[in-house]
């Protein structure tokens, strides 16, 4: 049987008649699992978060509750709820979705996050560009509050929280959560260094700060709905829930798509959910999760060993769609993000795009990956115009691994395996680029740089 | 410098709803930039003295973030994106062409100073690629065949071709 959606936080998104505003919600059981939370202790939803084993869906795949747990509490400091909503990894369009289609399950799910860990205030940074999302959001606070299940004393409960929209600016870095932080405090968007600037213990002013991603905050109004450990009974051990996974590139269907994590394969996922590819091409390469995560080569198989010792020999479309088995493959599952793209790309301009991406978005604060960042972009840029020198190859991985490791944030890595793992995979086109042997791209083939 | 009196209302409320006014800095520049479609020196000194901060770090912010801009932009302003997905879907060819029915080069305004063509970033709608935004509005699937039409349809009823644009620069970073 061809392989299907099980859709649970996009459950109702899609349905005719299915409105954003708060009547609707309440009408299919809204705002229900807010009221039961509010009878608990915190320290119980924290355990059902644990036990849920839910893993942050914004790309680190960082679990929740135990992230939730590093909260200073002894400080005596307010502690702030930040959701993260500055959605720009390339490819990814899953938390658009949520909020611009169900805006109350995300306040939903950040009323209970937030009353979970005692935030004193809390707040949505959405990306600038999402200039509807903001509005959307907006509106859906001022009927919540108006409700009673934000604001001063929620639900009768003497628990109070307000929340507020703030809109970001343009920059990628701002979906770093330290990056964040520093931009929701009115500064340039400049990471920080961990330690010792963990924000569960030195986040917003200084102050306990947790901040998740906002498909990561409408699961947990369904974790505390059916109770932690019935949570972890989807997907499998260690890969708990549904996830949204955003598919574009090359491919017949593009569009979100949400099944439990490991439900479903890559095969599954391209041929039976997405239509397959266009009419006559054949697949060359997938980025599972945002251009972040390392370019998978569709002849390669993919062998070694799970996590409990079992043996895998994998192809392409047999790879399982969770968290673990990305890392498995050298790749990451990141924000879930999967670019499909045919015979019909050349490797070489598609890594061009993608360095122009970063070398536009270093935020600049590191030398290594300031500097790399534009490097790649001008060889991958001079390749493309003509100049393409047998030697790009091995430069452009010398490069990029000498950004990797050696950056306050993550976007170092970010920036760096695009260029590493395509010229590892795909290096001959790399070294035709430069001989002149490069196969002429299809006329039907757009330019990407 | 003269802000429209609601644009000053929302300002003055916006800046007490954090718990540090430095962090108002953002909305305070979005709300500026709305009302005046760019962020003078004068705004930038403006607004350092209503939160309490240096003007340097007001002009930080202005050259750190993209959205943010020093000049103003075409009254109509289109940001095409370029990033993987909708370059697959020939978001440079839809670029070019709006280049060149609009009379704008890449990233600049056209002579008339009705229209501004940029490319922009990743917009998260990578599904319904090409993804344009003009001025707050984002329509997907803009793709090449349809770029003609739609420009008619939602930009400017009687586009024709002008003058061809500028020559596009690329890799503005280098």
């Amino acid at each position: 049987m061809a392989a299907q959606e099980t859709r649970m936080l996009l459950k109702y998104t899609d349905e005719p008649g299915y409105t954003p505003d708060i009547g609707c919600y309440i009408k299919h059981g809204g705002y229900e699992t807010l009221k039961k939370a509010l009878k608990l202790k915190p320290e119980e939803l924290r355990q059902e978060i644990k036990d849920s084993e839910i893993r942050g869906r914004g790309g680190a795949g960082f679990p929740t509750g135990v992230k939730w747990g590093f909260i200073d509490y002894k400080s005596g400091k307010p502690v702030y709820l930040i959701c993260n909503a500055d959605e720009s990894e390339p490819g990814t369009f899953k938390d658009r979705q949520l909020m611009y289609k169900d805006p109350h399950q995300l306040l939903e799910g950040m009323m209970i996050s937030a009353y979970a860990i005692q935030a004193k205030l809390s707040f949505i940074y959405i990306r600038g560009e999402m200039f509807r999302g903001a509005k959307i959001l907006e509106q859906a606070i001022e009927e919540a509050r108006a409700k009673g299940f934000l604001g001063d004393n929620i639900c009768g409960s003497g628990y109070s929280c307000d929340m507020l929209v703030h809109r970001g600016a343009g920059a990628y870095i701002c979906g770093e959560e330290t990056g964040l932080i520093e931009s929701l405090e009115g500064k340039r968007a400049y990471p920080r260094i961990k330690p010792p600037y963990f924000p569960a213990v030195f986040g917003l002013y200084q102050c306990p700060t947790i901040v998740n991603n906002v498909e990561t905050l409408c699961h947990v109004k369904h974790a505390i709905d059916m109770g932690g450990k019935e949570f972890a009974k989807i997907g499998t051990p260690g890969n708990t829930g549904t996830r949204i996974w955003s598919v574009s590139g090359h491919i017949q269907k593009p569009g979100y798509y949400e099944f439990p994590c490991g439900g479903i394969t890559m095969g599954e996922l391209i041929y039976d959910l997405c239509g397959g590819l266009y009419p006559g091409r054949k697949l060359k390469a997938v980025i599972p999760g945002g251009t972040s995560s390392k370019v998978l080569n569709a002849e390669d198989r993919y062998t070694g060993k799970l996590k409990d010792g079992t043996p895998f020999d994998w192809s392409i479309n047999d790879i399982p769609l969770d968290f673990d088995s990305f890392v498995h493959v050298g790749s990451m599952s990141g924000s879930a993000a999967v670019i499909v793209m045919d015979d019909s790309t050349d490797m070489v301009e598609a890594l061009a795009n993608i360095n122009a991406f970063y070398a536009h978005e270093s935020c600049g604060q590191c030398t290594p990956c300031r500097e790399g960042c534009l490097w790649m972009n001008k060889i991958t840029s001079r390749m493309m115009a003509g100049n393409a020198k047998e030697t790009d190859a091995d430069l452009l991985h010398s490069v990029s691994l000498q950004i990797s490791g050696r950056t306050i944030c993550a976007h170092g890595e970010a920036a760096a395996w695009p260029t590493e793992s395509f010229v590892d995979k795909f290096r001959d086109e790399f070294l035709a680029k430069a001989s002149g042997n490069a196969s002429a791209k299809p006329e039907s083939a757009y330019r990407l740089i | 410098m003269n802000l429209k009196p609601e644009t000053l209302k929302k300002i003055e409320t916006v800046i007490p709803r954090y718990p540090e006014r430095r962090s108002a800095l953002l909305p305070v520049l979005h709300l500026v930039q709305e009302d005046q479609g760019y962020i003078s020196k004068e705004a930038m000194e403006w607004i350092a003295e209503q939160v309490g901060v240096e003007p340097i770090h007001v002009y930080e912010l202005v050259t750190f973030y993209p959205m943010l801009r020093e000049t103003p932009a075409g009254k109509k302003q289109i940001r095409v994106c370029r990033t993987l997905s909708c370059a697959l879907a020939g978001s440079y060819k839809v670029c070019e062409i709006f280049q060149k029915r609009l009379g704008a080069p890449l990233n600049g305004v056209s002579d008339d100073g009705e229209y501004s063509v940029e490319f922009v970033e990743c917009l998260a709608s990578c599904g319904t690629a090409p993804a344009v935004l003009v001025d707050d509005k984002l329509y997907e699937n803009v793709t090449p065949e349809r770029t003609e039409n739609f420009i008619k349809e939602h930009v400017c009823p009687n586009a024709r071709p002008q003058q061809p644009a500028a020559e596009a620069v690329e890799g503005g970073e280098n």
